[in-house]
Protein backbone atom coordinates (compact mmCIF):
# COMPACT_ATOMS: atom_id res chain seq x y z
CA UNK A 1 0.00 0.00 0.00
CA UNK A 2 1.93 3.02 -1.13
CA UNK A 3 -0.37 5.51 0.58
CA UNK A 4 -0.11 4.12 4.07
CA UNK A 5 3.48 4.70 5.09
CA UNK A 6 3.80 8.43 5.10
CA UNK A 7 4.65 10.17 8.28
CA UNK A 8 7.14 12.65 9.51
CA UNK A 9 9.76 12.56 6.77
CA UNK A 10 7.42 12.78 3.79
CA UNK A 11 5.85 16.00 5.01
CA UNK A 12 9.09 17.36 6.41
CA UNK A 13 10.87 16.95 3.11
CA UNK A 14 7.99 18.25 1.03
CA UNK A 15 7.59 21.40 3.10
CA UNK A 16 11.32 22.09 2.95
CA UNK A 17 11.23 21.65 -0.81
CA UNK A 18 8.24 23.99 -1.06
CA UNK A 19 10.05 26.54 1.08
CA UNK A 20 13.11 26.23 -1.12
CA UNK A 21 11.01 26.92 -4.22
CA UNK A 22 9.83 30.22 -2.75
CA UNK A 23 12.93 31.35 -0.96
CA UNK A 24 11.98 35.02 -1.11
CA UNK A 25 8.86 34.48 0.95
CA UNK A 26 10.77 32.45 3.49
CA UNK A 27 13.47 35.09 3.87
CA UNK A 28 11.06 37.89 4.70
CA UNK A 29 10.51 37.10 8.42
CA UNK A 30 14.27 37.15 8.95
CA UNK A 31 14.65 40.42 7.06
CA UNK A 32 11.75 41.81 9.10
CA UNK A 33 13.51 40.68 12.28
CA UNK A 34 16.72 42.49 11.33
CA UNK A 35 15.05 45.62 9.92
CA UNK A 36 12.86 46.32 12.93
CA UNK A 37 15.76 45.82 15.30
CA UNK A 38 17.72 48.35 13.25
CA UNK A 39 15.00 50.92 13.88
CA UNK A 40 15.35 50.76 17.66
CA UNK A 41 18.76 52.50 17.93
CA UNK A 42 17.57 55.05 15.35
CA UNK A 43 14.20 55.69 16.90
CA UNK A 44 14.72 55.28 20.63
CA UNK A 45 18.32 55.98 21.55
CA UNK A 46 21.75 55.07 20.24
CA UNK A 47 23.10 55.12 23.82
CA UNK A 48 24.81 51.70 24.36
CA UNK A 49 23.91 51.52 28.03
CA UNK A 50 20.18 52.00 27.55
CA UNK A 51 20.19 49.76 24.45
CA UNK A 52 21.87 47.02 26.42
CA UNK A 53 19.10 47.25 28.98
CA UNK A 54 16.35 46.86 26.39
CA UNK A 55 18.11 44.35 24.13
CA UNK A 56 16.84 41.05 25.62
CA UNK A 57 13.24 42.17 25.46
CA UNK A 58 13.54 43.66 21.98
CA UNK A 59 15.19 40.57 20.53
CA UNK A 60 12.50 38.31 21.90
CA UNK A 61 9.57 40.50 20.88
CA UNK A 62 11.01 40.67 17.36
CA UNK A 63 11.47 36.90 17.23
CA UNK A 64 7.88 36.46 18.35
CA UNK A 65 6.52 38.80 15.68
CA UNK A 66 8.66 37.23 12.99
CA UNK A 67 7.38 33.70 13.73
CA UNK A 68 3.81 35.00 13.78
CA UNK A 69 4.31 36.54 10.34
CA UNK A 70 5.08 33.22 8.77
CA UNK A 71 2.74 31.05 10.84
CA UNK A 72 -0.43 31.80 8.90
CA UNK A 73 0.79 29.98 5.83
CA UNK A 74 1.46 26.77 7.73
CA UNK A 75 -1.84 25.08 6.85
CA UNK A 76 -3.65 27.62 4.65
CA UNK A 77 -2.10 26.60 1.34
CA UNK A 78 -2.70 22.93 2.11
CA UNK A 79 -6.29 23.78 2.96
CA UNK A 80 -6.85 25.74 -0.24
CA UNK A 81 -5.39 23.24 -2.66
CA UNK A 82 -7.07 20.22 -1.07
CA UNK A 83 -3.98 18.47 0.24
CA UNK A 84 -5.10 19.04 3.82
CA UNK A 85 -8.28 17.12 3.05
CA UNK A 86 -6.22 14.30 1.56
CA UNK A 87 -4.15 14.26 4.76
CA UNK A 88 -7.26 14.14 6.93
CA UNK A 89 -8.71 11.16 5.08
CA UNK A 90 -5.47 9.23 5.01
CA UNK A 91 -5.56 6.11 7.18
CA UNK A 92 -2.60 7.12 9.32
CA UNK A 93 -2.45 9.19 12.45
CA UNK A 94 -2.21 12.90 11.84
CA UNK A 95 0.38 13.50 14.52
CA UNK A 96 3.52 12.58 12.62
CA UNK A 97 2.78 14.56 9.43
CA UNK A 98 1.94 17.56 11.60
CA UNK A 99 5.15 17.14 13.56
CA UNK A 100 7.01 17.05 10.23
CA UNK A 101 5.32 20.20 8.97
CA UNK A 102 5.98 22.16 12.16
CA UNK A 103 9.60 21.05 12.25
CA UNK A 104 10.02 22.22 8.66
CA UNK A 105 8.46 25.53 9.72
CA UNK A 106 11.02 25.88 12.50
CA UNK A 107 13.89 25.11 10.12
CA UNK A 108 12.67 27.87 7.79
CA UNK A 109 11.91 30.51 10.46
CA UNK A 110 13.26 29.80 13.94
CA UNK A 111 16.62 28.53 12.81
CA UNK A 112 17.41 31.47 10.47
CA UNK A 113 16.27 33.87 13.22
CA UNK A 114 18.62 32.21 15.67
CA UNK A 115 21.48 32.44 13.21
CA UNK A 116 20.73 36.10 12.39
CA UNK A 117 20.40 37.12 16.03
CA UNK A 118 24.11 38.02 16.63
CA UNK A 119 23.70 40.71 13.99
CA UNK A 120 20.90 42.28 15.99
CA UNK A 121 22.75 41.79 19.23
CA UNK A 122 25.61 43.78 17.73
CA UNK A 123 23.29 46.64 16.77
CA UNK A 124 21.77 46.65 20.24
CA UNK A 125 25.26 46.59 21.79
CA UNK A 126 24.60 43.44 23.72
CA UNK A 127 27.73 42.31 25.62
CA UNK A 128 29.46 39.44 23.90
CA UNK A 129 29.06 37.09 26.88
CA UNK A 130 25.34 37.07 26.18
CA UNK A 131 25.60 35.88 22.55
CA UNK A 132 25.79 32.18 23.23
CA UNK A 133 22.98 32.12 25.83
CA UNK A 134 20.83 34.26 23.54
CA UNK A 135 21.28 31.87 20.62
CA UNK A 136 20.67 28.80 22.75
CA UNK A 137 17.55 30.39 24.18
CA UNK A 138 16.29 31.43 20.74
CA UNK A 139 16.89 27.97 19.29
CA UNK A 140 14.76 26.32 21.99
CA UNK A 141 12.27 29.16 22.31
CA UNK A 142 11.50 29.58 18.61
CA UNK A 143 10.77 25.84 18.56
CA UNK A 144 8.04 26.43 21.15
CA UNK A 145 6.82 29.44 19.19
CA UNK A 146 6.48 27.36 15.99
CA UNK A 147 4.43 24.68 17.75
CA UNK A 148 2.18 27.21 19.49
CA UNK A 149 1.71 29.24 16.32
CA UNK A 150 0.70 26.05 14.53
CA UNK A 151 -2.24 25.63 16.92
CA UNK A 152 -3.38 29.13 16.03
CA UNK A 153 -2.82 28.45 12.34
CA UNK A 154 -4.95 25.31 12.58
CA UNK A 155 -7.72 27.21 14.35
CA UNK A 156 -7.84 29.94 11.72
CA UNK A 157 -7.23 27.77 8.66
CA UNK A 158 -10.70 28.08 7.20
CA UNK A 159 -10.99 31.85 7.68
CA UNK A 160 -10.43 34.25 4.82
CA UNK A 161 -8.46 36.79 6.84
CA UNK A 162 -7.20 34.84 9.79
CA UNK A 163 -3.86 36.49 10.46
CA UNK A 164 -5.02 39.06 13.01
CA UNK A 165 -7.13 36.52 14.88
CA UNK A 166 -4.21 34.13 14.80
CA UNK A 167 -2.06 36.79 16.45
CA UNK A 168 -4.64 37.39 19.17
CA UNK A 169 -5.00 33.67 19.88
CA UNK A 170 -1.32 32.90 19.99
CA UNK A 171 0.11 35.96 21.78
CA UNK A 172 -1.00 34.93 25.29
CA UNK A 173 0.48 31.48 24.75
CA UNK A 174 3.80 33.07 23.87
CA UNK A 175 4.13 34.88 27.21
CA UNK A 176 5.90 32.14 29.20
CA UNK A 177 8.37 31.63 26.35
CA UNK A 178 9.20 35.31 26.14
CA UNK A 179 9.58 35.65 29.93
CA UNK A 180 12.09 32.83 30.25
CA UNK A 181 13.74 33.62 26.91
CA UNK A 182 14.61 37.15 27.84
CA UNK A 183 15.54 35.98 31.33
CA UNK A 184 18.26 33.79 29.80
CA UNK A 185 19.80 36.83 28.10
CA UNK A 186 19.34 39.09 31.11
CA UNK A 187 20.91 36.63 33.53
CA UNK A 188 23.94 36.21 31.32
CA UNK A 189 24.40 40.00 31.07
CA UNK A 190 24.21 40.25 34.84
CA UNK A 191 26.78 37.49 35.21
CA UNK A 192 24.39 35.03 36.82
CA UNK A 193 23.93 31.35 36.00
CA UNK A 194 21.57 31.26 33.00
CA UNK A 195 21.12 27.53 32.74
CA UNK A 196 17.97 27.63 34.88
CA UNK A 197 15.68 29.60 32.54
CA UNK A 198 17.27 27.81 29.59
CA UNK A 199 16.32 24.48 31.12
CA UNK A 200 12.76 25.72 31.54
CA UNK A 201 12.70 26.70 27.85
CA UNK A 202 13.92 23.19 27.06
CA UNK A 203 11.17 21.72 29.20
CA UNK A 204 8.58 23.88 27.45
CA UNK A 205 9.86 22.73 24.06
CA UNK A 206 9.66 19.10 25.15
CA UNK A 207 6.10 19.59 26.30
CA UNK A 208 5.25 21.41 23.07
CA UNK A 209 6.67 18.59 20.93
CA UNK A 210 4.73 16.01 22.91
CA UNK A 211 1.39 17.78 23.21
CA UNK A 212 0.99 20.36 20.43
CA UNK A 213 0.74 17.91 17.50
CA UNK A 214 -2.15 16.20 19.31
CA UNK A 215 -3.89 19.53 19.81
CA UNK A 216 -3.23 20.59 16.22
CA UNK A 217 -4.61 17.31 14.87
CA UNK A 218 -7.80 17.67 16.91
CA UNK A 219 -8.20 21.31 15.92
CA UNK A 220 -7.70 20.57 12.20
CA UNK A 221 -10.43 17.93 12.31
CA UNK A 222 -12.73 20.42 14.00
CA UNK A 223 -12.08 23.42 11.77
CA UNK A 224 -12.35 21.53 8.49
CA UNK A 225 -15.58 19.75 9.38
CA UNK A 226 -17.72 22.12 7.34
CA UNK B 1 -27.27 -8.54 0.53
CA UNK B 2 -25.55 -6.39 3.12
CA UNK B 3 -22.54 -8.64 3.28
CA UNK B 4 -22.08 -8.85 -0.44
CA UNK B 5 -21.88 -5.15 -1.14
CA UNK B 6 -18.71 -3.18 -0.73
CA UNK B 7 -20.33 -0.10 0.71
CA UNK B 8 -23.80 0.26 2.18
CA UNK B 9 -25.33 3.52 3.27
CA UNK B 10 -28.48 3.49 5.38
CA UNK B 11 -30.67 6.51 6.16
CA UNK B 12 -27.77 8.91 5.88
CA UNK B 13 -28.60 12.43 6.99
CA UNK B 14 -26.52 15.57 6.99
CA UNK B 15 -27.59 18.94 8.33
CA UNK B 16 -25.75 22.20 8.05
CA UNK B 17 -26.99 25.02 10.28
CA UNK B 18 -30.24 23.10 10.88
CA UNK B 19 -30.94 22.81 7.17
CA UNK B 20 -31.03 19.28 5.84
CA UNK B 21 -28.53 18.89 3.02
CA UNK B 22 -28.92 15.15 2.71
CA UNK B 23 -32.10 13.46 3.82
CA UNK B 24 -32.22 9.72 4.46
CA UNK B 25 -30.01 8.67 1.61
CA UNK B 26 -29.86 4.89 1.14
CA UNK B 27 -27.52 3.41 -1.40
CA UNK B 28 -25.20 0.52 -2.03
CA UNK B 29 -22.03 0.15 -4.02
CA UNK B 30 -20.89 -3.28 -5.17
CA UNK B 31 -17.65 -4.59 -6.55
CA UNK B 32 -17.36 -3.95 -10.25
CA UNK B 33 -19.90 -1.18 -10.25
CA UNK B 34 -19.91 2.44 -11.32
CA UNK B 35 -22.41 4.59 -9.46
CA UNK B 36 -23.16 8.05 -10.71
CA UNK B 37 -24.60 10.45 -8.16
CA UNK B 38 -27.01 12.80 -9.85
CA UNK B 39 -28.77 15.88 -8.71
CA UNK B 40 -29.06 19.59 -9.37
CA UNK B 41 -26.51 22.05 -8.00
CA UNK B 42 -26.67 22.20 -4.26
CA UNK B 43 -28.36 18.85 -3.85
CA UNK B 44 -25.48 17.54 -1.74
CA UNK B 45 -23.45 15.45 -4.19
CA UNK B 46 -20.09 16.70 -3.01
CA UNK B 47 -21.29 16.58 0.60
CA UNK B 48 -22.23 12.93 0.15
CA UNK B 49 -18.79 12.09 -1.22
CA UNK B 50 -17.11 14.00 1.57
CA UNK B 51 -19.13 12.11 4.18
CA UNK B 52 -18.27 8.80 2.57
CA UNK B 53 -14.56 9.71 2.59
CA UNK B 54 -14.92 10.60 6.30
CA UNK B 55 -13.97 14.23 5.71
CA UNK B 56 -17.39 15.17 7.13
CA UNK B 57 -19.32 13.65 10.01
CA UNK B 58 -22.88 12.66 9.10
CA UNK B 59 -25.67 13.88 11.35
CA UNK B 60 -27.27 10.46 11.35
CA UNK B 61 -27.48 7.12 9.61
CA UNK B 62 -24.90 4.43 9.17
CA UNK B 63 -22.21 3.53 6.69
CA UNK B 64 -21.10 -0.07 6.33
CA UNK B 65 -17.91 -1.19 4.60
CA UNK B 66 -18.11 -4.85 3.64
CA UNK B 67 -20.85 -5.25 6.21
CA UNK B 68 -18.88 -3.65 9.03
CA UNK B 69 -19.65 -0.31 10.64
CA UNK B 70 -17.19 2.24 9.37
CA UNK B 71 -15.82 3.33 12.73
CA UNK B 72 -14.78 -0.26 13.43
CA UNK B 73 -12.75 -0.70 10.26
CA UNK B 74 -11.61 2.85 9.71
CA UNK B 75 -7.98 2.10 8.93
CA UNK B 76 -8.85 -0.71 6.56
CA UNK B 77 -11.46 1.42 4.82
CA UNK B 78 -9.32 4.53 4.48
CA UNK B 79 -6.45 2.42 3.12
CA UNK B 80 -8.74 1.26 0.35
CA UNK B 81 -10.29 4.47 -0.90
CA UNK B 82 -9.13 7.19 -3.21
CA UNK B 83 -10.77 10.59 -3.34
CA UNK B 84 -10.34 13.09 -6.13
CA UNK B 85 -12.14 16.32 -5.36
CA UNK B 86 -12.65 19.67 -7.01
CA UNK B 87 -9.36 20.71 -5.53
CA UNK B 88 -6.49 18.89 -7.14
CA UNK B 89 -4.26 18.66 -4.04
CA UNK B 90 -1.36 19.62 -6.29
CA UNK B 91 1.39 21.92 -5.12
CA UNK B 92 1.78 24.44 -7.90
CA UNK B 93 5.43 25.20 -7.20
CA UNK B 94 6.35 21.53 -7.52
CA UNK B 95 6.71 19.81 -10.86
CA UNK B 96 4.19 17.30 -12.12
CA UNK B 97 6.57 14.47 -11.35
CA UNK B 98 7.35 15.70 -7.84
CA UNK B 99 3.68 16.09 -7.08
CA UNK B 100 2.81 12.62 -8.26
CA UNK B 101 5.69 10.84 -6.64
CA UNK B 102 4.94 12.63 -3.40
CA UNK B 103 1.23 11.88 -3.44
CA UNK B 104 1.78 8.23 -4.20
CA UNK B 105 4.95 7.82 -2.08
CA UNK B 106 6.82 6.55 -5.11
CA UNK B 107 10.51 7.25 -5.28
CA UNK B 108 11.35 10.34 -7.32
CA UNK B 109 12.13 9.42 -10.88
CA UNK B 110 10.34 6.10 -10.60
CA UNK B 111 9.29 4.58 -13.86
CA UNK B 112 5.67 4.18 -12.86
CA UNK B 113 5.25 7.92 -12.27
CA UNK B 114 6.77 8.87 -15.60
CA UNK B 115 4.69 6.17 -17.23
CA UNK B 116 1.51 7.50 -15.65
CA UNK B 117 2.32 11.01 -16.87
CA UNK B 118 2.91 9.65 -20.35
CA UNK B 119 -0.44 7.90 -20.31
CA UNK B 120 -2.32 11.04 -19.32
CA UNK B 121 -0.70 12.79 -22.27
CA UNK B 122 1.89 14.79 -20.37
CA UNK B 123 5.05 13.21 -21.71
CA UNK B 124 7.75 15.86 -21.61
CA UNK B 125 5.97 17.94 -18.99
CA UNK B 126 7.27 16.00 -16.01
CA UNK B 127 9.79 18.61 -14.88
CA UNK B 128 7.68 21.71 -15.41
CA UNK B 129 6.21 23.39 -12.32
CA UNK B 130 2.47 22.82 -12.18
CA UNK B 131 1.70 26.55 -12.15
CA UNK B 132 2.93 26.69 -15.75
CA UNK B 133 0.45 24.03 -16.83
CA UNK B 134 -3.07 24.81 -18.01
CA UNK B 135 -6.10 23.98 -15.87
CA UNK B 136 -6.81 20.90 -17.96
CA UNK B 137 -3.22 19.73 -17.75
CA UNK B 138 -3.22 20.19 -13.98
CA UNK B 139 -6.37 18.11 -13.88
CA UNK B 140 -4.59 15.42 -15.85
CA UNK B 141 -1.73 15.37 -13.37
CA UNK B 142 -4.26 14.86 -10.59
CA UNK B 143 -6.00 12.13 -12.59
CA UNK B 144 -2.70 10.32 -13.08
CA UNK B 145 -3.19 9.27 -9.46
CA UNK B 146 -5.83 6.85 -10.69
CA UNK B 147 -3.13 4.91 -12.50
CA UNK B 148 -0.90 4.71 -9.44
CA UNK B 149 -3.40 3.74 -6.79
CA UNK B 150 -4.31 0.34 -5.38
CA UNK B 151 -7.50 1.65 -3.79
CA UNK B 152 -10.63 -0.45 -4.15
CA UNK B 153 -13.16 2.38 -4.12
CA UNK B 154 -12.71 5.53 -6.12
CA UNK B 155 -14.66 8.62 -5.15
CA UNK B 156 -14.46 11.06 -8.04
CA UNK B 157 -16.01 14.49 -7.67
CA UNK B 158 -16.58 16.03 -11.10
CA UNK B 159 -13.67 14.15 -12.69
CA UNK B 160 -14.46 15.54 -16.15
CA UNK B 161 -14.22 19.20 -15.19
CA UNK B 162 -11.78 21.13 -17.41
CA UNK B 163 -11.00 18.05 -19.51
CA UNK B 164 -11.19 17.84 -23.28
CA UNK B 165 -12.88 14.96 -25.12
CA UNK B 166 -9.74 12.90 -25.14
CA UNK B 167 -9.28 13.41 -21.40
CA UNK B 168 -12.87 12.36 -20.73
CA UNK B 169 -12.29 9.21 -22.73
CA UNK B 170 -9.17 8.51 -20.72
CA UNK B 171 -11.03 8.77 -17.42
CA UNK B 172 -13.76 6.51 -18.73
CA UNK B 173 -11.18 3.92 -19.75
CA UNK B 174 -9.57 4.14 -16.31
CA UNK B 175 -12.90 3.59 -14.62
CA UNK B 176 -13.72 0.68 -16.89
CA UNK B 177 -10.42 -1.03 -16.19
CA UNK B 178 -10.86 -0.42 -12.50
CA UNK B 179 -14.32 -1.95 -12.27
CA UNK B 180 -13.31 -4.85 -14.48
CA UNK B 181 -10.60 -5.56 -11.95
CA UNK B 182 -13.17 -5.75 -9.16
CA UNK B 183 -12.99 -2.18 -7.96
CA UNK B 184 -15.86 0.25 -7.61
CA UNK B 185 -16.35 3.87 -8.59
CA UNK B 186 -18.70 6.49 -7.21
CA UNK B 187 -18.69 9.73 -9.14
CA UNK B 188 -20.58 12.94 -9.55
CA UNK B 189 -20.85 14.64 -12.90
CA UNK B 190 -23.28 16.66 -14.94
CA UNK B 191 -21.91 15.31 -18.16
CA UNK B 192 -23.44 12.23 -19.76
CA UNK B 193 -21.08 9.29 -19.42
CA UNK B 194 -20.39 7.31 -22.56
CA UNK B 195 -20.48 3.98 -20.78
CA UNK B 196 -23.25 1.46 -20.52
CA UNK B 197 -22.73 -0.12 -17.16
CA UNK B 198 -23.37 2.96 -15.08
CA UNK B 199 -25.96 2.83 -12.33
CA UNK B 200 -27.50 6.13 -11.32
CA UNK B 201 -28.58 7.44 -7.97
CA UNK B 202 -30.46 10.72 -7.66
CA UNK B 203 -30.15 13.06 -4.79
CA UNK B 204 -33.36 14.98 -5.06
CA UNK B 205 -33.54 18.49 -3.70
CA UNK B 206 -33.69 18.10 0.05
CA UNK B 207 -36.84 20.21 0.38
CA UNK B 208 -38.73 17.38 -1.32
CA UNK B 209 -37.58 15.21 1.50
CA UNK B 210 -36.83 12.06 -0.40
CA UNK B 211 -34.16 10.51 -2.51
CA UNK B 212 -35.14 8.18 -5.30
CA UNK B 213 -33.25 5.19 -6.51
CA UNK B 214 -33.52 5.52 -10.26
Amino acid sequence: MPESNRGFSAYFRRDLLLAYRRRGEVASPVIFFVMVATLIPLGVTPEPDSLKEMAPGIIWVMALLATLLSAEGLFVSDYKDGSLEQLLISPNLLVMPIFGKVTAHWITTGLPLTLASPLIALMLSLPSVAYLPMMAGLALGTGCLSFLAAIGAALTVSLQKGSLLLTLIVMPLYMPVIIFGSAVVQYSIDGMAWSGPLAILGAMLTAAIALCPLAIAAVLRLTTIN
Amino acid sequence: MVNSSLLTVNDLRFERDDIAVINDACLTLNNGEILQIEGPNGSGKTTLLRILTTALQPSGGEILYQGQILSECRFDYLSNILFLGHQSALKLTLTAEENLSWITSELPGSISVLNALKRVGLRGYSDIPCHSLSAGQQRRVALARLLLSNAKIWFLDEPFAALDGQGVKFVEQCMERHVNGGGAVMLTTHQPIGMESVRRYSLVDSSDGEALDA
